[in-house]
């Protein structure tokens, strides 16, 4: 009994020196660093920061990392401010606001924005035309769009989303998004959103849709990873991590780390592009 | 004199807000910035639609809130047993504990596709949606007033019903609420402020659409809510600046509010 204890003890401690160094190959920059690392802003890169922060204080009990949503502007704005560490972006600063602040852009991934209904609707594909027309309020019913007979509903962003600003130049074509479209705060509550309303129809992350949304087919293309990569998808932009002057110390490390091997994985396996 | 020096002191902030608002109106005109429409594209920075959502919003909460709360302090205050009583008064305490953000959690998840389904149209996150919510996010502000209010009665007066032989209700309708009429009033006016300042339930449920309401059913934002949304917006940029413009509105009806039910409390008082 104590024998076989011993083999799966010391199987258990090899197996750990073997796989050990693998992956903690790109956490060692964090090795002895210690300190607060305050991240806000873009509410689509979340998921990856979440678990890139995880894994970081998991090893290093030392390091608090504390992350925060609040929409890309307000990302670029706190850190402009001082006030946070990192800003994150979901769409490229605008050169004002890089030079206001002196921000040093870090992109770490692609992401595209995808057009979302619920489920349950029976219409999937649409054309540019057709959603701009949606969007302003030209047409008003699902039927319209061979879909059932009932009212569509329109859910849109705040002024801060950066989701919100590449979504309208490049799927509406700065067009007008109707007056009684409803606002919600961030790219999770989007996705409760249209989750629970059959009437839907809003714009979000692609790396946040999973089978309780479908994702609409934009003139003809998917927006999956093969087409947002390849650029066939157009409604794609980067996910930036902002920091006012060069990074340094912490947040240096925190988006090498993201640039890392280990980093691009988490990217990928959060259904993201990865920029290497 | 104290209260002079309070009323004063409401001027005075009241009066603060108003100044760092004003810059805004030399950019534009000011009717417009109050009664126009919001439509940033267009320059167009008009908090009508708001002002609006904000009274639909917390006038029909309090409709709502206002009988249900009355019941519930007349039956814990004179109708119901002295156990029961106890339990209920217990748990409306407990409900002042409970945070916002639980009551717009369950609005989103049960209250919202509930009202969807029931109106066929619509999306549920609508003033409906949100009045309901609020009204019971209320409740406790006003039933706590009223018994507050209630048990201010004067003992004797409550003895001599009983002498009489009157019965409960003869009671409450005979003595207890016509003796508290200022206290229920204020109860009232106290919570609409309550209603006028939340945030997070008119944010996660009213739908925060920036259209001028027009039925119980369509989507709206409240001032506060706005406050919420656009204060992440660019320091420099007018959308920005509006809020401080929000912000003086709002302090003004809460003032107005506030102040008219401390009158009619004082009032109350030296009679």
């Amino acid at each position: 009994m104590i024998k076989r204890a011993m083999v799966a003890m010391i199987t258990l401690c090899t197996a750990l020196l073997v796989t050990l160094p693998v992956h903690a190959n790109d956490l060692d920059r964090f090795a002895g660093l210690s300190g607060d690392l305050k991240i806000a802003g873009g509410t689509a890169h979340i998921p990856v920061v979440k678990e890139a922060a995880k894994r970081i204080m998991t090893l290093n009990p030392n390091i608090r990392i504390t992350i925060a949503g609040g929409g890309s502007g307000a990302g670029i704005k706190q850190v402009g401010e001082g006030l946070i560490d990192i800003g994150n972006s979901g769409r490229r600063p605008s050169s004002k606001e890089i030079g206001t602040y002196g921000l040093a852009l870090h992109k770490w991934a692609i992401d595209g924005v995808a057009v979302v209904v619920n489920p349950a609707n029976a219409v999937t594909a649409l054309t540019k035309d057709q959603l701009g027309r949606i969007f302003s309020g030209e047409i008003t019913n699902w039927k319209e769009l061979g879909g059932n007979d009932r009212g569509i509903n329109l859910y849109t962003r705040d002024e801060s989303s950066g989701t919100r600003s590449v979504f309208w130049k490049k799927a509406l074509n700065k067009g007008d998004i109707a007056l009684s479209a409803n606002f919600v705060v961030s790219n999770g509550a989007m996705k409760t959103a249209v989750a629970n309303d059959p009437s839907a129809i809003g714009y979000m992350s692609a790396g946040f849709v999973d089978q309780r949304l479908t994702p609409v087919v934009l003139d003809g293309v998917t927006p999956d990873a093969a087409s947002i990569r390849n650029g066939s998808y157009k409604v794609a932009r980067g996910l930036f991590s902002n920091t006012r002057g060069e990074a340094s110390g912490l947040s240096r490390q925190f988006i090498d780390f993201l640039l890392s091997d280990q980093g691009q994985a988490i990217v990928k396996e959060k259904g993201f592009i990865p920029v290497k | 004199m104290s209260a002079l020096v309070c009323c004063l002191l409401v001027l005075l902030i009241l009066g603060f807000m108003i100044v760092t608002g004003l810059p805004l109106f030399g950019q534009s005109q000011a009717m417009d910035l109050l009664t126009g429409a919001w439509s940033p594209r267009n320059n167009l920075y008009g908090i009508a639609p708001m002002i609006l959502g904000t009274l639909w919003i917390s006038l029909l909460s309090v409709t709502i809130s206002f009988p249900m709360s009355l019941g519930c302090a007349a039956y814990i205050s004179v109708l119901g047993g002295h156990k029961k009583a106890t339990v209920m008064k217990g748990c409306v305490q407990m409900m002042t504990g409970i945070p916002t953000i639980i009551y717009g959690f369950v609005g989103v998840f049960l209250l919202v596709p509930l009202i969807r389904e029931t109106a066929g149209r619509g999306s549920g996150m609508c003033i409906l949606s949100a009045s309901l919510v609020l009204a019971v996010l209320i409740a406790p502000t006003m039933i706590l007033f009223f018994i507050q209010s209630f048990d201010r009665v004067p003992r004797s007066w409550l003895d001599a019903v009983d002498a009489l032989g009157g019965s409960r209700v003869q009671k409450l309708v005979y003595v207890v609420l016509p003796a508290c009429v200022k206290g229920i009033v204020t109860g009232t006016v106290l919570s609409f402020g309550r209603a006028l300042g939340d945030t997070l339930v008119a944010l996660m449920i009213a739908g925060n659409a920036v259209q001028t309401p027009n039925s119980l059913l369509d989507s709206a934002r409240t001032l506060t809510s706005h406050i919420a949304l656009v204060s992440a917006a660019d320091f420099e940029s007018m959308e920005f600046k509006s809020i401080f413009l929000c912000g003086a509105v709002l302090y003004l009806i809460t003032a107005v509010v506030i102040l008219g039910a401390r009158l009619i409390e004082k009032r109350g008082n030296h009679e």
